[in-house]
């Protein structure tokens, strides 16, 4: 008889943890990373192999024996997440050092020292990136390792697509004479330039489309940031289309894709309600896209990200979820 | 596939829930009934509110159905004897959670019957009472919501001056999963129940009444709307299939799914004007109507993967539960948890000698493998709580501010809403006992707002 | 360029310039005039924010302090009669002299001596286990060991002991704020009178069962059998519901109690002696017996800190 156990409701438990939301990010990574193997080559398996056991190891280090916690948190596989998604966000052939400090600031400053997993305010990933693209921006932006290209490459190489675009808007030129010839459906196949997890939109969206089918994420805010930044886009382009460029080029630019479906949902740092994830997306799409068309850098949905992870307690403290009995139908 | 789109067409609540596997295990188990044992306990609180007095005491006699306690007060309810025999104590005794509750232990002597109840299995359609000998005959039966609230039926059923009663619901969702007791009933007793159905349809004065029942029990769906197309009943009476969701057996989430109408934060079903009443409760009416027969006995699933039969029983309320346990193939060597009801809402026994109640609508049996949570890890802040309560709360929210005690903000947060279904629990992916903490915060809150209503 | 220079600081000057003296207005407008005295008195206490005192926190007791005309009812259980004294000088009022207290754990149901019949596998709180059953034993009135006390604690002066499974007081640190009574759902703390040289003879155990019932959980149960009462040569000792109690205002520390209870569910700490012999026959070792390990225990303060944490 000892061995009965006596606990409080419910006695039934999903089949969700931890770990296997994380593991599900990471495969539906795999996609784009393959991509990016296929187009850079060995140099995007080094920099993603670094940027993961560097995570990995400064966060075995830091919760060991900076915060000493009884319990590692390696096993959830939340480093290996970051890892991931950090080096994504960086060009391929940045320098191994670079990666490591990336990594050292994402786990240390961006997670480990707010305690830990699930009480950083900020994407961990993002804050990496950011603190290398502000320290490093000549290594962050300049042109990645062009690979023997096709006609898109070629019109495209020596700069970033929205760098492009930015220069036009700079100089007032009609960016129909900057680029010619750009080609959608070369861009979502991901024949273009720019950070390693950028460049394969349909890879990602293959990725974005697992989560959703494994209940990972939902579909309010990636479609809310992206459909924000195809609205601000269109007025823009109806408005001058000389100007601004067609607006499925911004969606499909960028770490748009990235940041919408991978970064933008991270759990810890998005807003708990339905409504405060529909307005936090909404904000990342403004954002981004004021940052691209009249801001000083040319992408801008890592700031945007991140100026809207400040604001995701504010968020959620206002912001309730639709209530039971709230709603009702019937005559008073 | 077909019963996927099915499944979209169907009536459901609007907020949150969760899907956990049905295990009906015992769903083609015809109801059995099970002997009487050589004694019963009987406690006297039994239904929510205060325990009934005691009307008997040591070495009186009593038969089966005889009153031994009177509800003390408005919510409360009478018990009866379910044997016959002596009284053999009138004193605290051990429940399932290992605490001493009063109770009147009678040692059974034969099977001797109140002469006024009916026994018979003939089916009485006729119902000519007036509403209030229906309510007065129902409290002098002592029926209690069987669905496991075990609030007393009587006082649902008197409308309050100034609200009407639209619609009666009658509850066969049975959404936790294992239990089969409702469907049993439905299955067997479908004609007394309608008639259940007008008993109450008549004692609160309503023209409509709808059946919910999740169609993971489509033979029930069938029987019931079989019975119906006959033509004998009220036109008023309809079944409605509901798409399988917990907790849609809840009061306030089965109104939602069936009316649309959301009862509000701190009001009662009857402020929308509906009435939910489970199936065994109406079952229980019938009896308690049309044959004078009282709460004696009830249906109660036992029930376990590991079980060698799970049954149906019919059992005589007091039974000592691990006599059930024995009659269903023994309890398995690996059983860790025993609980007293669901796997969702159920409490899990320290004591397997207690009693069954009137609340006791399953014993089910858990391996310890399947009983252990998993190891907690912090928060990820991932929203499935928030996305699976069907109250609209924050569970995450609540519960870590019960931990804390931070009690004044907790009314704010709306944590008297809470109904305890436990989907927070269920969907937590870091096994966080979210619903431990919300439980205390709740119990403060009440009584935060119960103080303040004295004043 | 200068001009531009000179435009800059010109107006940067003036807007400071508007600006405090906006802010000087202000600040005359909305002042709140604040006893002095409520700073002082407020550096006076301990700070520790306990709440012992009923107050908030310190700031609080001393505006309560500063403003009553009589501050007898006013106690800092921190910083004791010392603080308290000083207090009432500072601002010249008369105080009650109050004896120290201690928070004295009431249970020895340890795990060797209240075998478990069950696991629980709930949130690790007290008040979770207690509102859901009668606990992990036979006995649903003792300590249910999850550590709720020790989680309350502002001075780190209550730890689980991980070999019996039950809290620990340490003596110097505890200040009697009464954080840990409040916190136990089952009320198996009280403050008692701390006696002197922390000398205490008090009944360990709150179960209210019958004897038989207690015996069969616990080994050192208090069962009501009442010959503590009738030993007790100063009426100190009541038994109610199956249960003893020692009067601290009547206890003389006599121990005659400790020698005479069957089960050991007196104890007698801190007495340099063993109990003295019973006058009747019944053997004195158990009672000795449990004032050892009360002895040793305290000095396992230091491994209950790691259970604490690990509680926490």
């Amino acid at each position: 008889m000892s061995n009965r156990i006596v606990a409080p409701s419910p006695h039934l438990h999903g089949d969700f943890c931890t770990p296997r939301i994380m593991r599900d990010v990471v495969i539906a990574l795999i996609p784009a990373f393959a991509f990016s193997v296929f187009i850079y080559g060995w140099t995007a398996v080094w920099t993603t192999g670094i940027a993961i056991l560097s995570c990995m190891l400064f966060e075995w280090f830091i919760s060991r024996f900076l915060l000493r916690q009884a319990n590692c948190t390696l096993g959830d596989w939340s480093a290996v997440v970051t890892g991931t998604l950090l080096a994504f966000n960086l060009p391929a052939t940045i320098s191994p050092w670079l990666i490591v400090l990336g990594a050292l600031v994402a786990i240390g400053i961006g997670k480990m020292s707010f305690g830990g997993l699930g009480r950083n305010p900020f994407n961990p990933a993002l804050v990496g990136r950011v603190f290398l693209l502000i320290s490093f921006p000549v290594q962050m932006t300049s042109s990645a390792f062009i690979p023997t290209g096709g006609p898109v490459l070629d019109a495209l190489s020596g700069a970033t697509p929205l760098a492009v675009v930015k220069d036009a808007l700079k100089t007032h030129t009609p960016v129909t004479e900057l680029m010619p010839d750009f080609d959608l459906s070369g861009m979502l196949l991901g024949f273009k330039d720019g950070s390693m997890g950028e460049i394969g939109a349909a890879a990602l969206l293959l990725g974005g489309l697992y989560l959703l089918i494994r209940r990972v994420i939902s579909w309010r805010i990636p479609v809310f940031v992206l459909g924000t930044m195809l609205v601000f886009a269109a007025i823009l382009w109806l408005v001058d289309p000389a100007q601004y460029i067609n607006p499925l080029f911004h969606v499909l630019t960028g770490g748009a894709l990235l940041g919408a479906i991978f970064m933008a949902t991270d759990y810890v740092t998005s807003p708990m309600s339905k409504r405060g994830q529909v307005i936090f997306a909404i904000g990342i799409g403004v954002i981004t896209m004021l940052i691209r068309v009249w801001g000083a850098y040319p992408e801008g949905i890592s700031f945007a990200i991140l100026i809207m992870n400040a604001t995701v307690p504010l968020i959620n403290m206002y912001v309730k979820p639709s209530r039971f009995g709230g709603r009702n139908p019937k005559k008073k | 596939m077909q019963r996927k789109e099915a499944n979209k067409m169907l009536k459901t609540f609007r907020l949150g829930g969760v899907h956990p596997h049905d295990h009906k295990i015992s769903r083609n188990e015809s109801i059995r009934v099970f002997d009487v044992p050589a004694t019963v306990t009987i406690p006297l609180g039994q239904h929510i509110g205060a325990p009934a007095t005691a009307t008997v005491q040591k070495g009186d006699k009593v038969r089966v159905g005889d009153v031994i306690g009177t509800a003390t007060g408005f919510v409360s309810a009478n018990i009866h004897s379910s044997v016959s025999g002596t009284v053999t104590a009138v004193e605290a005794a051990l429940d399932g959670a290992n605490l001493r509750k009063p109770a009147v232990t009678i040692a059974v002597e034969g099977d001797e019957w109140n002469p006024e109840i009916d026994r018979t299995d003939t089916l009485v359609k006729e119902c000519t009472l007036e509403p209030k000998e229906i309510i007065a005959r129902i409290a002098a039966a002592g029926i209690v919501g069987l669905g496991g609230a075990t609030f007393p039926t009587q006082v649902k059923l008197s409308v309050p001056p100034g609200k009407t009663a639209e619609i009666l619901i009658i509850n066969g969702v049975e959404c936790e999963p294992y239990l089969t007791a409702d469907y049993r009933l439905m299955m067997e007793r479908g004609e007394e129940l309608l008639v259940g159905c007008e008993i109450l349809m008549r004692a609160l004065g309503v023209e409509e009444c709808a059946i919910g029942i999740e169609n993971n029990k489509l033979e029930a769906i069938k029987h019931l709307k079989g019975i119906l197309a006959g033509g004998s009943y009220h036109k008023g009476i309809r079944v409605v299939p509901l798409k399988m969701r917990y907790p849609q057996g809840g009061e306030k989430q089965l109104i939602a799914a069936i009316t649309r109408r959301e009862v509000p934060s701190g009001a009662l079903p009857i402020d929308v004007g509906a009435v939910v009443q489970n199936v065994g409760t109406t079952y229980a009416v019938y009896q308690a109507v049309q044959k004078r027969r009282p709460i004696v006995d009830r249906v109660v699933t036992v029930t376990g993967k590991g079980l060698g039969r799970p049954s149906n029983l019919l059992v005589r309320i007091g039974t000592p539960i691990h006599l059930l346990i024995e009659a269903c193939g023994g309890m398995p060597e690996d059983t860790g948890k025993v609980i007293n009801g669901g796997p969702m809402m159920g409490r899990a026994m320290a004591n397997i000698e207690a009693p069954v109640t009137k609340g006791t609508s399953g014993v089910l049996l858990m391996s310890t493998g399947e009983s252990m949570r998993g190891r907690e890890m912090p928060c990820i802040q991932c929203a499935k709580c928030v996305e699976a309560c069907p109250m609209g709360l924050e569970p995450y929210l609540i519960s870590k501010l019960s931990r804390l005690g931070i009690y004044d903000r907790l009314e704010r947060e709306r944590t008297a809403d809470c109904i305890e279904c436990g989907c927070c629990a269920f969907t937590c992916p870091s096994n966080l006992p979210l619903l431990d903490y919300i439980r205390l915060g709740k119990a403060e809150t009440l009584k935060i707002i119960r103080a303040r209503q004295v004043k | 360029m200068n001009e531009t220079l000179i435009y800059t600081i010109a107006i940067l000057v003036g807007l400071g310039l508007i600006a405090a003296v906006v802010l000087y207005f202000v600040a005359q407008k909305f002042k709140v005039y604040e006893d002095p005295r409520i700073d002082q008195t407020e550096a006076m206490l301990p700070g520790a924010n306990c709440g012992g005192c009923g107050f908030p926190g310190c700031r609080g007791m001393a505006e309560a302090l500063v403003k009553q005309d009589d501050i007898s009812a006013l106690y800092c259980p921190v910083g004791g009669a010392a603080t308290m004294q000083s207090v009432a000088e500072f601002l010249g009022k008369a105080v009650a002299e109050k004896e120290p207290m201690v928070a004295v754990v009431r249970c020895g149901g340890s795990f060797c001596n209240r075998p478990r019949t069950n696991t629980f596998n709930g949130a690790r709180s007290c008040a979770v286990e207690a509102s859901l059953y009668g606990g992990e034993t036979g006995c649903t009135f003792g300590c249910l060991g999850n550590g709720d006390c020790t989680r309350v604690c502002n001075f780190d002066a209550i730890h689980m002991n991980p070999e019996t499974g039950l809290p620990e007081v340490d003596e110097e640190r505890c200040t009697a704020c009464g954080a840990c009574v409040k916190a136990c759902p089952k009320h198996i703390i009280e403050l008692r009178k701390k006696g002197l040289k922390g000398r205490r003879v008090y009944v360990n155990c709150v179960n209210q069962d019958k004897g038989a019932v207690t015996r069969k959980a616990c080994t050192v149960g208090c069962i009501g059998c009442g010959k503590c009462v009738k030993t007790c040569p100063f009426e100190a000792i009541t038994l109610e519901n199956n249960l003893a109690y020692i009067d601290p205002a009547k206890c003389r520390l006599c121990r005659k109690c400790v020698a005479v209870c069957p089960t050991g569910a007196i104890v007698a700490v801190n007495f340099p002696t063993p109990v003295p012999a019973a006058t009747g026959s019944t053997p004195a070792t158990p009672a000795a017996q449990q004032e050892t390990t009360v002895a040793a225990a305290t000095q396992k303060t230091k491994n209950a800190t790691e259970g604490g944490e690990q509680n926490a």
